[in-house]
């Protein structure tokens, strides 16, 4: 069967190639015939090309612009946004102008072995308006950039949520303040272990109520500061509804600050999607699953966050074993923040006693 | 047809040359270690080639998984063996590596070696009226590094942890650790000797090329007259040696930190279980040097195919450049911009937003000589008398692409507007028009446009036209959804998007390019039929086919070696003298005086003559340094 195919196509080649050469020897016995008439077959094609590319352009973005566009869900996101369709219009005609100048050009001076073209070497007016009109339209597009980007960059509000996101190979994982003391405890990577994954640093009293989330939940209508970080290789925050992006970077902090404005339940409204969710993605290469680092995100309004905070164990809590990493003057602050049972001090000093 | 065939032997001066060429004429010295810089072009541009295919292969079987990831490719169980999975799907892991190799193959070996290599070499003595370049046994370590280099990169195809798998990019620490991907492993050691040996390459390329234009220009080239495809080689060496020299420290150190243990770019990394010792290196660190190098790279890759369509277009126009001296201007001021511009591919890193700021106000500045260049092309062609040879139509695709893709560009520059778009599809769009296809059409313009100088033959119009259209098209419809899916938010580097509610629309979009991608490869085979065809079975091509100004045109159908068979002919006048009115011809070349052109002179023209009869001795001084 492949033997047939194989001969089929070499057949193919075959005949095309004989075909070539007859036209190679029919082009040779008629050669005054050339040239003129294939100038203008491509001076006419490119007119074709120009006409046809712009027609498919505008048709098909006005039809179907609206399903690429994604919902913008934060305060920045839709400043971003409006600056990018002003920079699409701005660029758009200038783009159109030059398209269809340059292939009418192209059409209109086609050879034509009765004319000789123009000796127009330079004109200093020209090349000044057209070095002077770009640089007017970028710095126009630039300052209103620069001072979007200094607002979005800037520092965080002082009560503004604070999240940590974690990268990791293949997986996302976030770390909450917990509402007793709403900072985050440190950690160091030097602590990290099976079960200890955010490097928790127990001796650290804000740690004791830290909690882990496998989804990212957000309140509505405040600020949030994203924390971030990565334990192995890079990794990149994607939050395509909030047109936000950042770089987890192990051993750099990064953080990103944004405020959501539209809850997941108004956003299914909106988008007339009862399935709809809010996603994470990663976009920065980071192996063989980068494709796969989905994290959940839930926008909800302030009251059901905090009810959601509050209903969540802290980490401690649910590996109490680490209670004996927490030193002996902290411990009973520790026992309270966490929500662990009174005894548990006894319990983890037996603990750590049979382990030994 | 009017084609000279002969072979001179009437100078005198050179006649030991000529000896000396035909006595050791050996297959191996002519056509393997030559010295002699056409046929080391035509080394770089057969490699150069070779690679192309590879890399373009390699595209369409990634393509492939993007466009129809349910397509069972069991059938390429024969080429890809293990890296199938079971159900004939493409292994996620190789799929990184195949991007990776294809963005390193085609930047580095098709974009740079194979365009620089190729028309540095061949054009810069015969433009400028050398018989050679500076060194001829640098320009032949030059290829043979890049060749040593080749087969390394080749060889890490097929070892069984696979080439490298980070992007082309290989930021540590995943490009540090074979514990994070396997391709970190042998395949990204491989990888990083290759691009070393590479660089060497490129220096004892780029070392040569600014000596040859510096001191071997004949009687009468002043910079001024040089045409703009020397301008763009000249300017791309100076870029070269002043960026890789700073990509293989950055590559050095990351192989003191994958060997030996150091930190430069790793800390706090847990990975694999166990907490790695590294403690005080940045990531950030590594993408600064490599963008340091990145960012000039682009231009690296795009001033040479400028330069290479200033020329067709101007020649096929029939008519003077328009702005010599905006061009030149504008390849300087986009070469010196191009090495305070690298932290735009930076915005997201965590990098001080101040930086941001500035590098954002840097980034949009270069878009200004960007745009003059553009509208000096258009100008060119305006009242021209517009011929459409296969290399012409390529140089106006180059043009299109360049304004299409340079265009997006605005929006990436622009730090706030790229939180969103950086590393999704809007980029892949953008840098694959503006950098890949336009450089791309200015390397195959430039064979087009060369061929009967370095094979003494005409290549097929025909199959040029069939070649162009198709490509042209195909790479139309190839790239430009891409930025549809980008504004999407479709991130890049990813083996299927099917696993976000988010990216899982546009199938049929994918669709679309991977059929493009295909029908552009197969193009592709069109040329390489015709190229491979025409070297042997071509018309024979008369001296100067293309009515063109420039010196290499003055050299017999196949220059030997030594490029002129009696004196190197002095120049007079700068290479864009069409259509110049009065004159019979619509073209003067570089080497006729003014004295034989009274009727077409400019006034302050006419005032040169009275030099030009002293600019008869100094040749003989200019060839005595040959000897």
């Amino acid at each position: 069967m492949n033997m047939i195919i194989g001969l089929g196509v070499v057949l193919v080649f075959g005949i095309l190639y004989m075909i070539f050469r007859i036209g190679n020897l029919v082009g040779i016995v008629r050669e005054k015939k050339e040239g003129d008439g294939w100038n203008t077959i491509n001076a006419v094609l490119f007119m074709v090309f120009m006409v046809g590319s712009l027609i498919l352009f505008f048709w098909y973005s006005f039809k179907e612009i609206g399903a690429y566009e994604l919902p913008v869900a934060s305060v920045h996101g839709a400043i971003t946004d409006s600056l990018f369709w002003i920079t699409m219009w701005v660029t758009v005609a200038a783009f159109v102008i030059i398209f269809i100048v340059m292939f009418w050009i192209t059409y209109a001076y086609r050879y034509d072995k009765n004319r000789r073209a123009a000796f127009f070497a330079d004109n200093h007016y020209l090349e000044i308006t057209w070095t002077v009109v770009p640089a007017i339209v970028l710095a126009l597009l630039i300052f209103k950039g620069l001072r979007t980007w200094n607002d979005i960059t800037g520092p965080a509000a002082n009560d503004a949520v604070v999240i940590e996101v974690i990268g990791q190979q293949f997986a996302w994982t976030a770390r909450y303040p917990g509402v007793k003391d709403k900072e985050l405890g440190h950690h160091s990577y030097k602590l990290i272990d099976a079960s200890n994954e955010f490097g928790l640093d127990l001796t650290d009293k804000n740690s004791f109520d830290d909690f882990k989330s496998l989804t990212l939940h957000i309140p509505k209508g405040k600020e949030v500061l994203l924390k971030i970080r990565a334990k192995d290789v890079l990794h990149s925050v994607f939050l395509p509804h909030f047109r936000l992006k950042m770089d987890a970077v192990p051993g750099v902090a990064t953080h990103f600050k944004f405020t959501a404005t539209k809850t997941t339940a108004e956003m299914r409204a909106e988008t007339g999607n009862p399935n709809f969710n809010y996603e994470m993605a990663c976009t920065e290469v980071c192996g063989k699953g980068h494709f796969s680092m989905k994290f959940p995100v839930i926008v909800e309004e302030p009251e059901e966050y905090e009810k959601w905070m509050a209903s969540q164990e802290s980490w401690l809590k649910q590996n109490p074993d680490y209670l004996k990493l927490v030193p002996a003057n902290l411990k009973e602050a520790a026992i309270i923040k966490a929500g662990l049972p009174a005894n548990s001090a006894s319990l983890e000093t037996t603990n750590s006693v049979t382990l030994k | 047809m009017a084609t000279i065939d002969i072979h001179p032997h009437t100078s005198v001066e050179h006649h030991d040359e000529h000896e000396h060429h035909e006595h050791h004429g050996n297959f191996w010295t002519n056509y393997i270690f030559s010295e002699d810089h056409k046929v080391i072009a035509k080394q770089f541009l057969i490699t150069g080639m070779a690679w192309a295919l590879i890399g373009g292969i390699l595209s369409v079987l990634f393509r492939l998984q993007l466009g129809f990831p349910d397509a069972n490719l069991s059938w390429l169980k024969p080429i890809l063996g293990g890296w199938l999975t079971p159900e004939g799907k493409i292994d996620a892991e190789f799929y990184l590596a195949l991007v990776t190799m294809h963005g390193t193959i085609m930047v580095f070996f098709v974009l740079t070696a194979g365009l620089s290599g190729t028309f540095s070499n061949f054009l810069i003595p015969l433009q400028v009226g050398a018989r050679d370049m500076a060194s001829g046994f640098m320009n032949m370590l030059s290829y043979w590094f890049f060749f040593l280099s080749s087969v390394i990169m080749f060889i890490s195809l097929f070892i069984s942890t696979g080439p490298a798998a980070g992007g082309w990019v290989i930021y540590p620490p995943l490009s540090a650790l074979p514990q994070a991907i396997s391709g970190s492993g042998l395949g990204m050691t491989l990888w990083l000797v290759a691009m070393a040996l590479f660089i060497v390459s490129s220096l004892l390329g780029s070392i040569n090329y600014i000596t040859t234009v510096i001191n071997m220009r004949t009687t009468g080239m002043s910079f001024t007259k040089l045409p703009l495809t020397i301008w763009a080689f000249f300017l791309t060496a100076v870029i070269g040696i002043l960026s890789f020299p700073v990509l293989f420290a950055a590559a050095l150190l990351l192989i003191f930190d994958r060997s030996f243990g150091t930190s430069f770019y790793l800390s706090d990394i847990y990975i694999g279980g166990e907490a790695l010792p590294n403690q005080g290196g940045s990531p950030i660190l590594f993408q600064h040097l490599f963008w340091f190098l990145g960012h000039p790279e682009v231009y690296i890759v795009l001033l040479p195919a400028l330069g290479i369509t200033s020329e067709i277009i101007a020649t096929n126009s029939r008519k003077p450049i328009f702005g010599y001296k905006a061009m030149v201007g504008s390849m300087l001021f986009i070469a010196i911009l191009s090495f305070v511009v690298w932290a735009h591919h930076m915005f997201v890193t965590g990098m001080n937003p101040f930086l941001g700021s500035i590098f954002t106000l840097l980034t949009l500045i270069i878009a200004v000589p960007s745009a003059v260049k553009i509208f000096n092309y258009v100008t060119t062609m305006w009242k021209g008398n517009i011929r459409f040879t296969p290399a012409m139509l390529f140089s106006i695709g180059l043009v299109s692409f360049f304004l299409t893709g340079g265009i997006t560009g605005i929006f990436l520059g622009n730090s706030a507007i790229d939180i969103q778009l950086h590393d999704t599809y809007f980029v892949v769009a953008h840098f694959h028009i503006v950098m890949g296809s336009a450089s791309f059409f200015g390397m195959v313009a430039g064979i087009y446009h060369w061929f009967p100088k370095m094979f003494g033959r005409m290549m097929n119009d025909k199959l040029g036209y069939l070649h162009f259209w198709v490509t042209f098209v195909g790479v139309y419809l190839v790239f430009f959804p891409m930025h549809y899916i980008g504004i999407a938010g479709f991130p890049r580097r990813y083996y299927s998007w099917t696993n976000f509610d988010t990216f899982s629309g546009f199938a049929d979009l994918n669709h679309l390019i991977t059929v493009a991608a295909i029908v552009t490869l197969a193009a592709q085979f069109v040329f390489l039929f015709n190229f491979i065809y025409s070297i042997f079975r071509g018309k024979l091509a008369p001296a100067n086919p293309w009515e063109s100004n420039t010196l290499e045109w003055t050299t017999p159908r196949v220059p030997q070696h030594g490029n002129w068979p009696g004196e190197i002919p002095t120049v007079y006048r700068w290479p864009y003298d069409y259509s110049k009115p009065g004159a019979k011809e619509d073209y003067i070349p570089q080497h006729i005086p003014f004295s034989e052109t009274p009727e077409s002179n400019l006034p302050s023209e006419n005032e040169l003559i009275k030099l030009e009869s002293n600019n008869g001795s100094p040749i003989v001084v200019e060839d005595k340094k040959h000897h």
